[in-house]
This record gives C-alpha cells, sequence and structure tokens, in this order.
C-alpha cells in the first residue's frame, strides 16, 4: 500500500461529500418544498438550487465543510492491518489536499491559542472512529458535521424514573428549543443509555444510518417514527422560518445503561446531511463508493 | 420576484414587508463579529469607513474564498448566525446608515427597534446555501482588513446579480416574525407535552 498514493485516491470521496446529497436526503427535502408554501418553500427551493449548483459544479454546497470525521469499521482478519500507520497517514494527507483542492474550508482551532493550521488537521483531526468487526473489509465513512447543528447537541443525565415520556419529552423540548440554529430541517440524531461519553457517541453514530431506514427494532424504529411526527407538529419550519418539515429524521441507537443513570444525548445534523461511505482494500484501492 | 438595485433607496427598503422575498443586484459587503468591531471602532475614532455603508446589504457571511493568480474568487458564501452581531447593529445603523442586514437565524428586539428607527429591515438568507450564494457573485470588487481580520473576518465587497431569495424577517413597522415563531412554537410543543 503507497500512502501517497492512497491519500490523492481519498481526496475524492472528501468532495463528494461536501459537493452532493445522499439521495434519500435529497428526495425528503424534495417532498418537504411539496408541502410548504409561503416561506418555507422559499428556503427549501433554495436549498434544492444549491444542491444542483454544488453538484453541477463540483463547489460545497455549504461554506461549512465540518470537522474532518472517519467512521471505520476494520475486519479484525483485514489483511492489511499491519499498515494501518500508513492508512492513518494517508487519510491526515488526504484532508490537507483536500483542503487545498476542492477546496474546502481550514476548520481546526487549537482550543486555548486560537491558532489555525489552516490544513484542516490538528491534534486528533482529522479524527479517526475505529471499530473493530469480524472479517476481511476495511470500510470507511466520511462525515462531515458543520459547527452550527453541532452547537445544538445536548446531553442529559435523565432521571432514570421519568423513563420512555421522560425521553420523548426532553427530546422535543430541545428541538423546540433550537429553533432556526442547527438549519432545519434536520435529522435529530439520539444516543440512550450507555455512559455521558457513550450517549453522545451513540447519537452521531446514528446520523449514519440513511433519512427514511428505520432500526430493525420494533420499539426503537416507532420512537423515532413518533417523535419524528411529533417535531413536525412543532411548527419551527425549514431554516426557522415556520412550516410543517422541521425534522427531515429522527435516529436512535442505544446501549444498556447503568441503573443509577439515564443518558440522552442528542444531536442535530443540518439540511446538508453530507456523507460517503466506500471499502478500502488490501492493495489501499477505494471501491464500493456509496452516498 | 421584487429585485432592489444598489445603490438602494431608502424608500424602497422602508416598504419591504414581512415574508416578503426579494432579490438583490449590484453591491453587497459581508461582515461578521470582527469587522463590526473594528468599523465601529473606526466611527469612535472619527475616521472614514472605507466606502459608503448606507447603500448597501450588509451580509453576516466568512466565505471560503480562493485566490486565483491577483483576482480573488467566491467558492461559498452561506450566511453565519445573525444574533452574535446584537450587540452591534443599533450602532452600526446609528454610525453608518446601514438599511439592509443579511444573515440567518433572525435578530433580538434591539436590532427590531433600531430598523424601525431607520428604515432598515433584516433578511433571511437560507443557511447553507453557499453555493448558490457564490453563484450570483459576478466579481469581487474589493476587500477591506484582510491582513488583519483573515479571510472569514474580512469585509469583502461583491458584485452580485439577483443575490437571493432573500426573505424579510423583520421589518421598518416593528413586524418580526421570529418573535411570533418562537411564541407559536411553545404553544405547539405545549400542545404535544400534554399529549404524552
Amino acid at each position: 500500500m503507497n500512502p501517497e498514493s492512497l491519500a490523492r485516491d481519498l481526496v475524492d470521496p472528501i468532495k463528494t461529500s461536501v459537493t452532493t446529497l445522499p439521495e434519500p436526503t435529497l428526495a425528503a427535502l424534495k417532498d418537504a418544498r411539496e408541502k410548504e408554501d409561503d416561506g418555507a418553500r422559499v428556503q427549501l427551493d433554495a436549498i434544492l438550487e444549491a444542491v444542483d449548483i454544488g453538484r453541477r459544479e463540483e463547489i460545497p454546497i455549504c461554506q461549512d465543510t465540518g470537522t474532518p470525521t472517519f467512521y471505520v469499521q476494520l475486519g479484525a482478519d483485514y489483511p492489511a492491518i499491519d499498515q494501518l500507520d500508513e492508512i492513518k497517514e494517508a487519510v491526515r494527507r488526504a484532508v490537507q489536499l483536500a483542503t487545498e483542492e476542492v477546496p474546502i474550508r481550514p476548520n481546526t482551532v487549537h482550543p486555548i491559542s486560537g491558532e489555525n493550521p489552516g490544513d484542516n488537521t490538528g491534534r486528533s483531526i482529522p479524527w479517526i472512529n475505529w471499530n473493530i468487526t469480524d472479517g476481511t473489509d476495511l470500510r470507511v465513512t466520511y462525515l462531515p458535521k458543520g459547527g452550527g447543528s453541532t452547537n445544538m447537541s445536548q446531553l442529559t443525565m435523565m432521571t432514570p424514573g421519568k423513563g420512555l415520556e421522560g425521553v420523548k419529552e426532553l427530546v422535543l423540548k430541545r428541538i423546540a428549543s433550537m429553533e432556526g440554529k442547527p438549519c432545519p430541517p434536520t435529522v435529530v440524531g439520539i444516543g440512550l443509555g450507555g455512559s455521558a461519553s457513550i450517549a453522545m457517541s451513540l447519537a452521531k453514530k446514528s446520523l449514519l444510518r440513511p433519512v427514511g431506514v428505520r432500526r430493525e427494532d420494533e420499539e426503537i424504529a416507532d420512537l423515532e417514527e413518533e417523535l419524528k411526527q411529533r417535531a413536525n407538529n412543532l411548527g419551527v419550519g425549514p431554516m426557522g422560518v415556520g412550516g410543517e418539515t422541521t425534522v427531515l429524521d429522527v435516529k436512535i441507537e442505544y446501549d444498556h445503561r447503568h441503573p443509577a443513570s439515564y443518558p440522552v444525548g442528542i444531536t442535530p445534523q443540518c439540511w446538508a446531511n453530507r456523507r460517503t461511505s466506500f471499502r478500502i482494500t488490501p492493495e489501499g484501492d477505494i471501491v464500493e463508493v456509496e452516498r | 420576484m421584487k429585485i432592489l438595485e444598489t445603490p438602494l433607496k431608502p424608500e424602497e427598503v422602508a416598504d419591504l414587508r414581512v415574508n416578503e422575498p426579494f432579490k438583490v443586484t449590484g453591491k453587497i459587503f459581508t461582515a461578521r463579529d470582527a469587522a463590526h468591531e473594528k468599523l465601529l471602532d473606526l466611527a469612535k475614532k472619527g475616521k472614514e469607513a472605507p466606502f459608503d455603508l448606507s447603500a448597501y446589504p450588509c451580509f453576516h457571511c466568512g466565505p471560503v474564498m480562493k485566490k486565483r493568480g491577483e483576482s480573488w474568487q467566491v467558492v461559498s458564501a452561506g450566511p453565519t448566525t445573525s444574533i452574535r452581531m446584537e450587540i452591534f447593529e443599533d450602532e452600526f445603523m446609528e454610525e453608518y446608515g446601514t438599511k439592509i442586514f443579511v444573515g440567518k437565524g433572525g435578530m433580538g428586539e434591539k436590532t427590531s427597534e433600531a430598523l424601525v428607527q431607520h428604515g432598515g429591515v433584516y433578511a433571511h438568507f437560507t443557511g447553507g446555501a453557499g453555493s448558490l450564494m457564490a453563484g450570483s457573485v459576478e466579481e469581487v470588487e474589493d476587500v477591506h482588513y484582510l491582513e488583519e481580520l483573515g479571510v472569514p473576518e474580512a469585509v469583502w465587497v461583491l458584485r452580485v446579480k439577483e443575490f437571493g431569495p432573500l426573505l424579510v424577517t423583520m421589518d421598518s413597522t416593528g413586524e418580526s416574525i421570529h418573535r411570533d415563531i418562537s411564541e407559536e412554537i411553545d404553544q405547539n410543543l405545549q400542545k404535544e407535552l400534554e399529549k404524552l
């Protein structure tokens, strides 16, 4: 595996992520456009036109091209498992190249000094989320999430006695109070249980699932659907100007929790729900690219 | 859709009402937090602004820019969250007479009062639609304080054609759909919570 050539090839999925939208998200936005009128329709028309221009002219749809974040599913029997350092190096190099070439906005700032290296790298950034799985494949998803929506994230250590009703209340109150700030219609990611940090990472991980795809467990799928319907009764509307479409979807992931704790993590994703998945072969080729 | 040309005519701006979409053709300038501070500081020191700020819309935006040879190009330029500028805009209107502010998320009561006093409007541009905005830019005419403030915070003067759609959400009669929608959302929330 040649890290430099892998880095070159990785620029493409990064570019695709910021210049186009996944088909299910786009379809949901088009549906919403048909339902809305007045100011809400003006917002959705502008959104759809921006998506179209981004794709046609190969420029970032939104100027906030997010924090470079990679989710990796690493098969324990991946033949090139001894070359993970090379892959990490290639990922780092790829965001530097993408910053120059796509271009994407330099979005990494030192939390104390405020210094920005200008190439989207920094301590632990690009962030790589490693998950070890069975099998021989290395699968990657690039999820660049913007600052405006991330700023609306919330962790609550709920009193367990409040139960499921408490969760629903928390989520609806949060979506109402965010109003237009996370750039709705949003996809709202929710993490239930685990620990404080696990609930927040589950909330973000839930955003990997495409719009419209429900979890297999029926009780979670029902909860996602119920919260989606209820959220759309709140009247926030596209970009907070009022309307029927506040969320495109609600996603929930869960883990078992401590009996005394009920962590609820919430993180909204803006309408620019950008994401690209692919597989890296042991030879370092990128294949099976999916939006 | 109404198209306003710059230099803006004060009576045309004062006539705009909430929920009315419009576009702008001509010149606009960008200003976020640091640019507001900088320009207000100039006024305090009795110095002149680099151009007439009253005749052109102020856009709350930190763009992605690219330099090709000697000239700049706008790559993507959506709005930033306007409420951060709430601490500046009444003073900004007082000093410079700026009539249109464009951003996202709406602004508060202090700005609403100043818009009434100065016959101005706040208009909402769709958050995230940076590529759409970039498509309306014909030329980057000038840039001020680039070295001092950096690319996103600098004051970019852009010649645009049909920049928009912009939606008036706060007008010169004191109306604000942000205020109205907040109340509505709260009522809707109470209804949903009762159903739980």
